[in-house]
C-alpha cells in the first residue's frame, strides 16, 4: 500500500470547490477512492448529496469522465461503460487499462438503485461500486431510509410520543451483495485512510464485481460537530457498530479488530439523531440496540473464523 | 414510412470540462480559520489526507506541508482534531 508520502505525488482528480458541506464525510470517501487508484477512471454517479454538489452545472469537481446518471441506475450506466469498453478493446480501438467505478449513496444503493445494483453484480461487471453511506436521503432533507439505523430521528420518522425514531432495523446490503456471489465485499470508513485506500487497492486488481460500503458521517442529518467526521466513523468501528471486513470469494475476514469493544452510547452521544436515547426512560431502547450490535458482532465473528 | 433516426444521429447530451469547480470558491464559508504551528509540525500529512475540500497545499517533492488553501477551505476543523501534534489552531475568522 501507497505511503501518504507516496499518495501526495499524485494528481487531485476530486479537486476543491465542490459544494459539499463543511466537514462532510462524503468530500473524504471521494479523495480516497481516486486517489487510491493508480489509473484512468470512469465513473457514475446516482444521484444523492455527492452528485448534487459537486457537479452544479456548470461546474464539476470531478477530472475524471464522469457521468451522471438517475437515482435508481448509476451501477446499470457503468454496466454500460464497461461493455462499451470491452468491445472497443476487442476491436483494437482503445489499449489502455481503465478503472470503472459507481458511486451511489445509501439512497440510491439500498433503496432506489438495488434493482440497477444486483444486475450490475450478477452479469459480473469488472466494476467497483462504492456506497457512501450516510444513513438516510440527506441531500433532499434527511428523510429515513432502509440503511438509517433503528431508533434514528429522521425528518420522516421523527422521535416524539407516537414512535421513538425509525421503528426498523437497517438492511445489511454487504450482505445481500456476498449473497450475489461477487468476487469482492467490504465495508469501510473515511477515519481510516489507510484501510480505505487498501482496500480500493486491492479491489480494483481483482475481476469481476466489487462492493464496497463506506460509512459516511453527516454533520447536517445526524447531527455532529464538523470537525468529528473521522472521529465518529472510528467510533462506529470501535462499538462493533460498522465492522472493518472483507470478503474475497466468499471468505470472510476482519480487516480491524477493536482492542476493546466500547458500549454503543458511545457513539450515541456524540449524534443528535440519538439524543433520546440518552433519556433514562429509554435504557430500553438502548439495551435493544446494544444485545442486537452484540449478536450480529459474534455472527460476524463466527463467519471469519470458519 | 419515414425512416427513424438511429442512435448515430442523436444529439450529443452536454459534455463539459472536468475539474472546474476550482474557479468556485468555498472560502468565504468559513467562520473558523486552520492556522498552522510550525514548530509543532512533523509532516505526517495527516491533515492532507483528512480534508473533504483538498484545501491544504503540500509540496509534491518532499512531502512537506506548505500552507493552507483558504481560497477553498470551509473551516469543518477536521484538520484540527486529527493532527497528532495538535500542530493546528482553530481561530475565530475575522472580516
Amino acid at each position: 500500500m501507497p505511503s501518504l508520502k507516496e499518495l501526495v505525488k499524485r494528481e487531485s482528480r476530486f479537486v476543491s470547490g465542490h459544494r459539499l458541506c463543511g466537514g462532510c464525510g462524503a468530500g473524504i470517501v471521494m479523495r480516497l477512492v481516486l486517489l487510491a487508484i493508480d489509473k484512468p477512471v470512469i465513473a457514475s454517479c446516482a444521484t444523492g448529496c455527492v452528485e448534487v454538489a459537486t457537479t452544479i452545472f456548470p461546474y464539476s469537481a470531478w477530472k475524471i469522465p464522469w457521468v451522471h446518471s438517475a437515482f435508481e441506475n448509476s451501477a446499470s450506466t457503468i454496466s454500460g461503460v464497461e461493455a462499451a469498453y470491452r468491445v472497443f478493446k476487442r476491436e483494437g480501438k482503445i489499449d489502455k487499462e481503465i478503472v470503472f467505478v459507481a458511486f451511489g449513496g445509501d439512497g440510491g444503493t439500498h433503496d432506489i438503485g438495488l434493482q440497477a445494483l444486483s444486475g450490475a453484480a450478477e452479469r459480473n461487471h469488472n466494476v467497483l461500486y462504492v456506497c457512501y453511506n450516510n444513513q438516510a436521503y440527506m441531500n433532499t432533507g434527511i428523510q429515513r431510509s432502509g440503511a438509517t439505523p433503528k431508533y434514528a430521528h429522521t425528518t420522516t420518522s421523527p422521535v416524539g410520543k407516537v414512535i421513538p425514531g425509525k421503528i426498523q432495523w437497517q438492511k445489511n446490503l454487504v450482505e445481500i451483495m456476498v449473497a450475489h456471489g461477487i468476487p469482492y465485499a467490504a465495508t469501510s470508513i473515511p477515519g481510516r485512510w489507510n484501510d480505505l485506500v487498501s482496500k480500493v487497492e486491492k479491489a480494483v486488481k481483482i475481476e469481476g464485481f466489487k462492493y464496497i460500503e463506506v460509512l459516511s458521517p453527516c454533520r447536517l442529518g445526524w447531527p455532529h460537530e464538523p470537525e468529528l467526521t473521522l472521529e465518529i466513523s472510528r467510533l462506529a468501528v470501535e462499538t462493533c457498530i460498522w465492522p472493518l471486513y472483507e470478503v474475497v470469494e466468499g471468505k470472510y475476514r476482519l480487516t480491524y479488530k477493536p482492542k476493546e469493544k466500547k458500549p454503543v452510547i458511545e457513539w450515541f452521544k456524540l449524534q443528535g439523531r440519538f439524543r433520546h436515547l440518552l433519556l433514562p426512560e429509554n435504557a430500553h431502547l438502548l439495551e435493544e440496540i446494544q444485545k442486537e450490535v452484540d449478536r450480529r458482532w459474534e455472527e460476524l465473528l463466527k463467519k471469519c473464523e470458519s | 414510412m419515414e425512416k427513424k433516426m438511429t442512435w448515430k444521429e442523436l444529439i450529443v447530451g452536454d459534455i463539459l470540462e472536468g475539474g472546474t469547480s476550482l474557479k468556485f470558491k468555498t472560502g468565504n464559508w468559513r467562520s473558523k480559520r486552520p492556522v498552522h504551528i510550525p514548530e509543532k509540525c512533523i509532516n505526517c500529512l495527516i491533515c492532507w489526507i483528512s480534508c473533504p475540500d483538498d484545501a491544504i497545499i503540500v509540496d509534491k517533492e518532499n512531502g512537506k506541508f506548505l500552507s493552507f488553501n483558504y481560497d477553498y477551505c470551509k473551516g469543518c476543523g477536521i484538520c484540527a482534531y486529527e493532527c497528532p501534534k495538535k500542530a493546528i489552531e482553530m481561530k475565530e475568522e475575522t472580516v
